[in-house]
């Protein structure tokens, strides 16, 4: 590459850089690059604040006003949205510092703690759906893990979008069937290697081909794994015996042990009452001899 | 269920459980029905205080601490008013007491709604 050409990928660089003269933004960097267009990390010169700044293509102008409605603790703000003079439209919302899902499990959190992670997700999506939206690319680029272990479902669908295949169901018509279609099979990206069988098939039973045979809603997906999590049988799975024995066994590990201590104390204080015995009879037939 | 009501429940059945075991002790046989209603009423009176502790206080330790607290209190009790052979059965009583009253309290701990909670649904 001779100068002239890096003049010329700069120039280019420079051109496709958003104009923010008219907004009240300055642009930093570029964050994230995507199919509905790329995002940045600005600052806002009016509140002194760090942002970020999504630019769409235009066939994605109604994402800003989708994410507006979903007024969620897992779901990032939006501030502000506006077009820019070459008739893009772009919307500033929080800048979450953190790492994306991927990246954040190659940290080997724990099951405990990936479970967090998906239940907050989950609700996200359940909050969503009841205000008639869904997600339709739920995958672990879109999800966010803050650095103080808050959660954000990112990149609200658009009806262009169409889901990232491994993520996706494989239905005609994307509804929150779908949503929950993706939401299991996240569910299976996030378990580690040796995940229990009841949760494996949680997210197995989320991605069945047939939308019927699903969870009827994320609530009942989200109850599953809190039903796992409090050690009781899980519906997506018809625990055999020796399951359901390990399962009341760890469950009611205290009861067990203190009813082994009653039978040991009974049996203790018994034989001992026995041995008395003996040794009594034994120093009668003594003192017996010696008469 | 209300705690107290398995607390009473609870200790009842155990206490009638923890007397029946005495017919394991040919002496006492004549006096079998007597230790039974004797130790059910213990149960019940641990299985009240327990129940009632757990209304208040969700915490499996403490459960199980104040159930094996007031069942060796009540089986002290029970110890300091029998004798048997001209002593009194200290360890017969106390030690088995001691451990049904932990069962209540974590039975006491599991089951059942508690006060509190019912009182935050609302």
């Amino acid at each position: 590459m001779d100068v002239s050409d890096s003049v010329l990928v700069h120039l280019r660089h420079v051109a496709a850089l958003p104009d923010l003269t008219a907004t009240r933004y300055e642009l930093e960097s570029e964050i994230g690059r995507g199919g509905m267009g790329v995002v940045y990390a600005a600052r806002d010169r009016q509140l002194g604040r760090r942002v970020a700044l999504k630019i769409l293509d235009a066939a994605m102008a109604g994402e800003p006003q989708i994410i507006a409605q979903l007024e969620h603790p897992a779901i990032v703000p939006v501030y502000e949205t506006g077009t820019l003079p070459d008739e893009r439209v772009f919307y500033a919302m929080k800048l979450v510092t953190g790492a994306r899902l991927d990246h954040y499990l190659s940290g080997s959190p724990s099951l405990a703690e990936r479970l967090r992670v998906i239940r907050r997700v989950g609700e996200a999506l359940a909050f969503a759906h009841t205000q008639n939206i869904i997600h339709r690319d739920l995958k672990p680029q879109n999800v966010m893990v803050g650095e103080f272990g808050e959660v954000y479902v990112m990149d609200w669908g658009v009806d262009a979008i169409v889901g990232t295949p491994a993520f996706r169901a494989p239905d005609r018509r994307l509804d929150r069937r779908s949503d929950i279609y993706a939401l299991g099979a996240l569910l299976q990206f996030m378990l580690p290697a040796a995940a229990p069988l009841p949760l494996s098939a949680i997210a197995d039973k989320a991605m069945k081909a047939d939308p019927g045979a699903r969870y009827p809603d994320v609530p009942e997906l989200l109850a599953d794994i809190g039903r796992f999590e409090e050690g009781l049988a899980v519906e997506a799975w018809s625990e055999p015996l020796w399951h359901r024995l390990r399962r009341f066994g760890a469950r009611n590990a205290a009861l067990l042990w203190l009813l082994t201590a009653y039978a040991g104390v009974k049996f203790l204080l018994f034989f001992c009452e026995i041995f008395k015995g003996i040794a009594a009879d034994l120093e009668t037939d003594g003192e017996r001899s010696q008469r | 269920m209300n705690k107290i009501l398995i607390g009473l429940i609870v200790g009842l059945i155990l206490g009638a459980i923890d007397g029946a075991t005495a017919w394991f002790y040919p002496e006492t046989h004549s006096m079998l029905a007597g230790i039974m209603v004797g130790s059910s009423i213990k149960g019940m009176i641990v299985g009240l205080l327990t129940g009632w502790f757990a209304r208040r206080v969700q915490s499996m330790t403490w459960g199980i601490a104040v159930g094996s607290a007031c069942g060796l209190l009540f089986a002290f009790l029970v110890a300091v008013t029998d004798t048997v052979n001209g002593r009194h059965p200290y360890l017969e009583i106390m030690l088995p007491g001691f451990v049904v009253g932990a069962i209540v309290g974590f039975l006491t701990q599991r089951m059942g709604t508690s006060g509190l909670a019912k009182r935050g649904a609302l």
